[in-house]
């Protein structure tokens, strides 16, 4: 038995004229251009009817082909009132506004078609694209046009919308964004006027009878302009100091809080009892470059969603059969023993009883089985499963939420938080640099009021201790090189989802991957024939009958046979049973493909073997079996030992049978490191026990549902997935499949951040010192003060950017 | 010294002027994405009947 090589990949590509896909299984020709598929040259059809058709001469153009699961009526449920009303934006019952996600949405191409939807249909007044966003926010003439048909004209061209139970269930409106810039727009405002309205202070420019009255307009405009710093754009440092001391701790804004409440006060004394200037300036730039840190630090991935749960991966309605009729229903208003229908592709959103004869669920996302697995009539089918094949019938059993699948949402984990601000390195290292602070700000006072009896000078030497030491370049250092670094991942496809994680992403010591799906390619398969050679002819025969079917393992087979030419010669008699094969006549020949007692073989083999076996045979002669694997990733052996290596543990948590155990055990080290068959809540566990009992921080490596607990339960969740916008579960990160190969990078990459930030804070400290030092002696001016504040906050700028860029040029070699 | 008076304040509401604007900028959405319309500045509205397919 020797395996064949089967014919290599066609010299000559057929390129679909929409999509830029290679043309598998037929060639459709209009005018002079090819194409893939029916819905790709309808899509033509509709740009060509609509003139529209420059789409394809902006650079880069790709369409993208229409989705295969779209049936008349799938938007129906946007009708309803109760529906709709969660997704508009605005109506006055003639004009209305949606904004909707589209995932699809990637080049320029798709803005420029996006925004001419009114030339696709004169109803939609207005559309407008945000790219990063990957959101249209459409305004159509309600009276002329349905939300479900604005949502069927979206999806006919390509642009399904995303619409999830997450929106439904609650409006997210940003306003956030928009106040952090009127904040940062506020304060440089002040620290600008300020700075102008102190000069005359600074080079004592003030100190003649004459200009004492000009002096105090000056101060008391320093005090207009320091107000709504302090008051408005200061607020969320004060508040969020205030939620740490109430629950008894000290975050990193506490001190931060104490010393612009400290400066405010010694300001304002200074000023009334006409002693001195006051430090109102240091006040409004330090509020202005902290501001601005954080705005860097916080500036996300628009588009990605770190927090979905199993809502957004659930449809938003389903068909439910009423005495015959069809009708689309809210998924949320599901109840028990409705019946539902549920078409080819399409999600199983409760726990039901099959009614029809039979199925085939694909429960990969769930349980990380990699084959679909046969349901008969009367089964119990759990909720999160695909059917493919023809469409299905189902009682349910419990509501949505009451489900299987949704249960491992009740755990607390999901309730509990997972950033504790107490251990980021920053707050630490702030804890100490308060207290010492605090400390020398106490002695210094004490020693001026008790041995020098001078307690104008003691209260200024404190106050300006507290303002110096002020730990705005502290914070500076840890919010920089973070926000620096989350744009450096995102460059190389690694998004994080915020400065904590990248933190955490450094003390992991233990690495656990899921299976199906994050080592495994989803798409891919190897497929081997092992038998006597097939002839060309008798290729062509397989592929013409794997076409006929929807099953997976059949969509595998004609995949890997895309060199074969497809024949016009028709294949007569077809038949298919579930769960066993199909056969069909070509011309009076025979052919039959499936299981091995489809055809007759004799099965010892496949009980052994972790592949999947599709066996062909040509007129009652078996010819041999196609071997069907699932792909690992070609880099996970070097990904392993490099881990390894570098002295993580690395561990496999598998909801699959223990195939491929014997290649997998010493990619992993020990047996005892792979587990299989686990369900998600052993997952779970077992993240625990390894962070309990064994004190590890551990990175989860997982794509689907089934690893949402323990993605959630890991220090570090970090979903797979193979296109950033489709659904992955909530998590911490998120990779890109062909990134995985760089995950030891990552980690350094972020362990050499938590070392950057420790340098900035030794050196932020040398300026502190030196400001101390003027500042216990009583002597720091304001013009000091105006001048150290400002360069030791360009100098932390700075070194955090450029080491943190060469960090990322050592590690991520590209 | 009365014109120095003068030219504070007109200063301070030259200034207060840019802030407006700023806030007013932000208010209505300029700074809510600035990616796309770099892009769309580049896409030619061309009107309909004019049909230039590339082969």
């Amino acid at each position: 038995m020797d395996a064949i090589q089967l014919p290599a990949e066609p010299v000559q590509q057929h390129l679909c004229y929409h999509c830029g896909e290679e043309c598998r299984d037929e060639i459709i020709h209009l005018d002079a251009h090819e194409f893939c598929c029916d819905g790709c040259s309808l899509v033509y059809d509709l740009l060509k009817e609509n003139d529209l058709c420059s789409y394809y001469n902006i650079d880069g153009a790709q369409g993208i082909s229409p989705d295969k699961s779209y049936f008349k009526g799938k938007y129906d449920y946007l009708d309803l009132p109760d529906v709709a009303e969660k997704l508009l934006e605005f109506t006055d019952g003639k004009l209305s506004r949606v904004n909707w996600l589209v995932p699809k949405m990637h080049c320029s191409s798709c803005i420029w078609l996006l925004e001419q939807m009114h030339r696709l249909n004169p109803a939609i007044r207005s559309s407008v694209v945000n790219f990063p966003e990957k959101k249209v926010r459409i305004t159509y003439d309600a009276q002329k046009i349905s939300l479900s048909e604005l949502a069927s004209l979206l999806t006919q061209v390509g642009y399904e919308p995303y619409i999830s139970l997450n929106d439904l269930e609650n409006k997210q409106l940003s306003k956030w964004n928009r106040n952090r810039l009127y904040k940062i727009g506020i304060s440089g405002f002040a620290f600008g006027n300020i700075m102008m309205l102190s000069f005359p202070e600074y080079f004592h420019l003030g100190e003649t009878t004459s200009d004492r009255e000009l002096g105090t307009l000056f101060s008391l405009l320093n005090i207009a302009l320091a107000l709504p710093v302090f008051f408005y754009c200061a607020s969320d440092f004060f508040k969020s100091a205030w939620a740490a001391l109430r629950g008894r701790y000290l975050n990193i804004d506490a001190p931060i809080a104490l010393a612009l409440l400290s400066v405010m006060l010694t300001s304002l004394y200074q000023i009334i009892s006409q002693t001195g200037p006051g430090y109102l300036d240091s006040l409004a730039g330090a509020v202005f470059f902290m501001l601005i840190g954080r705005y860097f630090q916080d500036k996300t991935y628009a588009g990605i969603s770190f927090d979905r749960d199993y809502k957004s991966y659930f449809p938003v309605a389903v068909t439910v059969l009423n005495n015959g009729t069809e009708a689309r229903k809210p998924v949320t208003e599901l109840e028990k023993q409705d019946r539902i229908l549920v078409r080819n592709e399409e999600l199983i959103p409760a726990d039901a009883v099959l009614l029809s004869a039979r199925a085939m669920i694909d429960y990969s996302f769930v349980s990380g089985e990699a084959v679909p697995v046969e349901r008969k009539k009367g089964d119990t089918i759990y909720a999160g499963g695909k059917q493919t094949g023809p469409a299905i019938e189902l009682e349910v059993l419990r509501p949505v939420s009451q489900s299987y699948l949704t249960q491992l949402w009740n755990n607390d984990t999901f309730t509990r938080e997972k950033e504790d601000q107490n251990q980021t390195l920053a707050a630490k290292i702030n804890r100490y640099f308060s207290v010492i602070v605090m400390g020398i700000a106490l002695v210094t006072f004490l020693i001026w009021l008790i041995k020098f009896h001078d307690p104008e000078t003691a209260f200024r030497a404190f106050t300006t201790t507290l303002l110096v030491a002020c730990p705005c370049a502290l914070l500076l250092s840890s919010t920089f090189t973070n926000g620096n670094l989350l744009s450096l991942f995102g460059k190389n496809r690694f998004y994080p989802k915020n400065a904590h994680a990248i933190e955490r992403l450094s003390h992991v010591d233990a690495v656990v991957f899921d299976k199906t799906g994050t080592i495994t390619q989803s798409n891919e398969a190897e497929i081997q024939f092992i038998g006597r050679d097939l002839t060309e002819n008798e290729l062509v025969m397989v592929k013409m009958l794997a076409m006929q079917s929807s099953h997976p393992l059949s969509r595998m087979l004609v995949k890997k046979l895309a060199g074969i030419v497809a024949s016009k010669r028709v294949l007569t008699d077809f038949s298919e049973t579930g769960g066993a094969g199909m056969r069909a006549l070509w011309g009076k020949r025979e052919v039959k493909l499936g299981s091995a007692t489809w055809v007759g073989a004799s099965v010892y083999e496949e009980l052994h073997s972790n592949a999947s076996h599709v066996y062909v045979s040509i007129e009652d002669e078996i010819c041999g079996y196609f071997a069907i694997k699932s792909k690992y990733r070609p880099e996970l052996p070097e990904t392993l030992s490099a881990l390894q290596k570098a002295g993580f543990e690395t561990y496999l948590l598998s909801g699959d049978k223990p195939t491929d155990q014997h290649m997998l055990t010493p990619l992993f080290g020990k047996e005892s490191n792979l587990l299989f068959r686990q369900t998600p809540e052993e997952k779970l566990r077992f993240i625990e026990n390894l962070q309990n009992s064994r004190k590890k921080n551990v990175l989860m490596v997982g794509d689907g549902l089934n690893d949402a607990g323990a993605l959630r339960q890991s220090n570090v969740g970090l979903a797979v997935s193979d296109d950033i916008n489709n659904f992955s579960p909530s998590c911490d990160a998120i990779v890109e499949g062909s990134q995985l190969a760089l995950l030891p990078a990552y980690i350094r990459l972020a362990r050499s951040g938590q070392r950057i930030i420790r340098t900035s804070f030794a050196i932020s400290l040398i300026y502190n010192i030196a400001g101390l030092s003027f500042a216990v002696f009583g002597k720091l001016s304001p013009v000091i003060a105006a001048i150290l504040m400002p360069v030791s906050t360009i100098t932390i700028v700075a070194f955090t950017t450029v080491a943190s860029n060469v960090a990322a040029r050592k590690w991520i070699k590209n | 010294m009365s014109a120095l008076y003068i030219m504070i304040f007109t200063s301070l509401l030259v200034a207060l002027g840019f802030l407006g604007a700023f806030i007013w900028s932000v208010r209505k959405g300029h700074y809510d994405d600035d990616y796309t319309p770099s892009v769309r500045i580049l896409l030619d509205d061309n009107p309909p009947g004019d049909t230039d397919i590339k082969p």
